[in-house]
């Protein structure tokens, strides 16, 4: 039954969001001890030393000596100490209770998991196993992904698992899997400083991934030239050297433009395409329609411009292209990747110093959380859940039949539409907040009102979880340890600074408990994450992500460990502890078990895939009704859902409330000036907000950051429309229109600015 | 043999992306008790996403101390311009009038004036102040000259500043770009257009100007 039990107004003051009451440590407070692990927010995850005093996490030092960021750190980072020792904190679990002012009470976290145990309990043997479904997230440690994956399959006996990896990096690792073979960025960072040119296509770097800047800019000093391709000017983009101001939902369009710019003018390396690759001729083939002309009709962006990004990246003699969601978040995200990739292979830049490619991910562990079986078809180590090779290993592995292993489920928001339906009646979430992150939130709210049974495990009442009959008190990012591997394809480890207060319990025991409670205690025994990712250090080995050579220890002395890497050597089968891993991909020298010696890509024949990136309008593309078209993203101070950070007063008083941006020109001619209310409708919902009126947004174009909730959620306009491989949504563009509101809306007087 | 030059603060307004690390990792410091010594300032929203920092730049003559009547600033032997000593500091506000980079701030509630002190604390102790430790884009870069010109090849450090008639060195230096920078992006229409009008900003850069003597140079903090 999870209607939300009381009005929302009620939870709110009960449960938050409010800031956190603490500042800072008195002066002069001197820490006990200073624990080095990393941030808790994005998919750069920076070395960060927390302070701690008296079992509370009061403050951080920066660790300078952890190789990715030296001690820089975004206001995120500097302000993530805050989120412990909060007044919203859930210390005890909690069972819907519309009869309480807050709508819930607090009871014991026994009877919790209990009354969990006997609700999975009742739907399965009613409905069958499948009546209830998993969502994990990307910001837990890999160890977690792992068990979680495992106990959808084994002790759930469910298909039905996906994360909110899904809303992330999904389009890119689907097109990297079709050209390459294997799903991660080739080279580290320090790879850039040196090379010549730098595409960012889609990545608002300097506000979703700070520290990268640092990186653009250091190569820039070397001579770099920066391309960035964006409908807005964001601060990476103020100082570059070509701006490319794309139309939303055409970047497909424009790489087959500039690739066939690059084929008339012979700036292809054909030795290379013909040595390492396939399927170059039906690629060019393609490629023909796009003219200068027409690219530049559709993209919005002038020829003159189509013309130097073909110079500058044709005529290079290294590079790094680097895409993130600005050019995945689209019902077209795997081909406007794939079309990327094809200018990265026609110039033959990869696999050696200075070149690369890769996507910049946004979740603390959105690569490590795509890598080990939380996605609906996949298997630990990247394996496909409908490879019967790869379904008896993993069998294996988990002691179980390979016919009682389930098979593919349905992604996140396919999820949605089966609990619509009816089919799906139960609902284990953790670390997502689909209410406010998946689009037309109005659809998803509808749906988990349907839920006979919702648990919702976190250490703040998200706003998703206002729907649960029960909530498991989880634990904060410093109250566990494990391992995660960050953007650059580096495993690195997490270390517990605090124990979890209260009731609060780590969520891998909690995850262990549901399983014990229901009787299928079987494969959830571990004592510690070190177990669980041993179990999943022979679970990865084999496959394509293969951490079976990676330790605790390892990572401790490397600072991070690049996968793969090894327990036996796969050239000689034979044991290999010291293999340090594999910083950078495809290098001409490299053996990877797939080619078997034949190549440097991850298919039997070692070569590369070229891959048709076909352009398609975007859905709900704009007409008369909606002129406009609405993009959505983040700001540097929120991360996500706002779970964390609207609970953090500095990061709220950074950037308080949503704001609608856009071009003077537009404002101007809606009547509209800088801080006026202002209402965007959609066909899925209306919202209003101020207006932030900013020359650096294309004029048929507005921006709204999606962090907030209810009435200020971005995501009640956004469309549900899904890459068709992928099933990311298409967030990045919709049809909308606005106007002047006609006052101040109805939450202006009663909600805080993070409420 | 290396001769170990000393550490110095650099700023790069270029690299500046707005993101107020610096702001919130100073307000991190046990000096100021919670209070953010450093200034970002957008310098216009609607026209640009350029904002630049403001730390104290540590003038060898500093005119807040020059014009504080009741002698509350003072400079240590390292170079160092120190918020107004809490016994003395009357909370006139002269040198939030006066210092020519906007730097001072009263503190009403406590009747003081507070400012940057380069984390006097960390430096005095061979540590980085904490903005330009955490500073994501490096605008703020504390480490030797031999460093600075090593890592950026395309600017050069100055530390002299003309306001009217008065020139003031600093300890803070600022990058200045060699060559003319290309035009920041300022409108996305021009990017849309075939043929964008040009607009180009320039910095002037003064020239060699003889040092003057330091009165404070002896001062003892």
């Amino acid at each position: 039954m999870a209607k939300i039990p009381v009005d929302e107004l009620a939870i709110t003051r009960a449960y938050g969001p409010h800031v956190s009451a603490k500042i800072r440590g008195a002066p002069g407070e001197e820490p006990e001890r200073l624990v080095k692990t990393h941030c808790c927010f994005c998919g750069q995850q920076c070395g960060i030393q927390l302070k701690v005093r008296n079992e509370q996490v009061i403050g951080f030092e920066p660790w300078e000596e952890f190789p990715f960021n030296r001690g820089m750190l975004c206001p995120k980072g500097v302000k993530r100490y805050l989120q412990g020792s909060h007044p919203d904190r859930l210390l005890t679990a909690l069972a819907r209770d519309p009869s309480q002012s807050s709508g819930f009470r607090p009871i014991a976290y026994d009877e919790a998991i209990a009354k969990v145990a006997r609700e999975i309990e009742r739907l399965q043997e009613t409905h069958g196993h499948g009546s209830v479904g998993v969502l994990g997230g990307a910001s837990l440690t890999t160890e977690k992904t792992y068990l979680l994956g495992k106990f959808a399959r084994v002790c759930l006996k469910t298909p039905f698992i996906d994360y909110n990896g899904r809303l992330c990096m999904v389009s890119a690792g689907a097109a990297n899997k079709k050209a390459f073979g294997i799903d991660r960025t080739t080279n580290p960072w320090a790879d850039m400083i040196g090379t010549e040119v730098i595409w960012l296509a889609g990545s608002n770097v300097a506000e979703c991934s700070p520290i990268t800047t640092n990186y653009v800019w250091q190569a820039r000093e070397r001579g770099a030239k920066v391309i960035v391709q964006d409908p807005r000017i964001t601060p990476i983009a103020r100082t570059c050297d070509l701006y490319l101001p794309v139309r939303p939902g055409r970047d497909a369009a424009l790489f087959a433009g500039v690739l066939q710019l690059m084929i008339d003018n012979g700036w292809i390396d054909r030795d290379f395409i013909e040595a390492h690759t396939v399927g170059f001729d039906e690629v060019a083939k393609y490629c023909r329609e796009w003219t200068p002309a027409r690219t530049a009709d559709v993209t919005g962006v002038p020829e003159r411009s189509l013309r130097k990004a073909a110079e500058l990246w044709g005529q290079a003699k290294s590079s790094f292209f680097f895409h993130a969601r600005g050019i995945e978040h689209h019902s077209n995200g795997v081909q406007n990747a794939l079309g990327t990739i094809n200018l990265v292979l026609a110039s033959g830049r990869l696999g050696k110093p200075n070149c690369g490619y890769g996507t910049i991910v946004g979740q603390a562990n959105g690569q490590g959380g795509r890598e080990h079986g939380m996605k609906c078809d996949q298997l630990p180590g990247w394996r496909e859940i409908t490879n019967p090779d790869h379904r008896k290993y993993i069998a294996g592995v988990w002691d179980i039949e390979e016919k009682d292993l389930p098979g593919p489920g349905v992604d996140a928001y396919e999820l949605f539409r089966k609990i619509d339906a009816g089919e799906i009646k139960g609902l284990v979430s953790i670390c997502f907040n689909p209410k406010v992150s998946l689009p037309d939130s109005d659809f998803v709210t509808r749906a988990l009102e349907k839920l006979e049974f919702y648990v919702a495990i976190d250490f703040f009442l998200n706003d998703t979880a206002r729907h649960a009959d029960v909530v498991l008190p989880g634990s904060l990012h410093e109250e566990d340890e494990g391992t995660v591997t960050q953007v650059e394809g580096r495993v690195i480890k997490v270390n517990k600074a605090v124990e979890c207060p209260g009731d609060a319990r780590q969520d891998w025991r909690i995850v262990q408990d549901i399983a014990r409670a229901l009787g299928r205690p079987k494969g959830f025994t571990f004592d510690d994450p070190r177990a669980i990712f041993e179990e999943l250090r022979v679970a990865s080995k084999g496959g394509v992500a293969d951490y079976s050579g990676i330790t605790y220890e390892k990572i401790e002395r490397q600072m991070g460990v690049f996968w793969p890497c090894y327990a036996e050597d796969p050239r000689t089968g034979k044991a290999s502890p010291d293999h340090e891993g594999t910083p950078r991909l495809f290098a001409p020298d490299s053996y990877n078990p797939v080619a078997k010696g034949a190549g440097r890509f991850y298919f039997p024949d070692g070569k590369a895939r070229f891959n048709v990136a076909d352009y398609r309008t975007p859905a709900d593309d704009v007409d008369e009704a909606y002129p406009l078209f609405l993009t959505t993203g983040r700001v540097v101070s929120q991360f996500l859902s706002g779970t964390q950070t609207r609970r953090i007063g500095p990061l709220v008083s950074q950037y308080p409330e949503p704001r609608i941006e856009l071009h003077p020109r537009l404002a101007q001619k809606l009547g509209i000036a800088d801080g006026e209310w202002t209402t965007c409708e959609t066909r899925r919902g209306t919202i209003t907000l101020k207006a932030m009126v900013v020359t650096t947004i294309r004029p048929d174009t507005i921006f709204i950051p999606y962090h907030w909730a209810g009435e200020k959620s971005a995501n009640r306009l956004t469309v549900a429309a899904q890459d068709p491989i992928s099933k990311i949504p298409q967030y990045k563009v919709c049809a909308c229109r606005v106007r002047k509101a006609d006052g101040a809306p109805s939450y202006a007087s009663v909600l805080e600015p993070q409420q | 043999m290396t001769v170990h030059q000393p550490l110095e603060f650099f700023v790069d307004p270029s690299r500046c992306i707005g993101c107020q690390s610096c702001v919130q990792a100073c307000s991190e410091c046990d000096t100021h008790r919670g209070e953010s010594m450093i200034h970002l300032e957008f310098i216009d929203r609607g026209h640009s996403v350029q904002t630049v920092p403001m730390v104290c730049m540590h003038c060898e003559q500093p005119t807040c101390a020059e014009v504080c009547p009741a002698d509350a600033i003072k400079r240590t032997a390292d170079g160092v311009v120190q918020s107004a000593r809490k016994p003395r500091c009357i909370a006139c506000g002269n040198c939030v009038m006066a210092c020519p980079f906007g730097v001072p701030e009263l503190y009403i509630d406590r009747a003081i004036m507070m400012k940057c002190d380069m984390c006097y604390d960390r430096t005095s102790v061979g540590k980085r102040p904490m903005c330009a430790t955490v500073c994501p884009s490096q605008a703020l870069f504390f480490g030797t000259r031999e460093q600075i010109e090593a890592i950026r090849p395309q600017s050069m450090p100055t530390n002299r500043f003309r306001f009217g008639e008065q020139v003031i060195t600093t300890r803070v230096s600022v990058m200045v770009p060699r060559a003319p920078a290309p035009a920041p992006l300022l409108d996305v229409t021009a990017a849309m257009d075939e043929r964008p009008a040009n607009r180009t900003v320039r910095l002037n850069v003064i020239g060699a100007i003889d040092p003057l003597p330091d009165p404070f140079a002896e001062v003892e903090v």
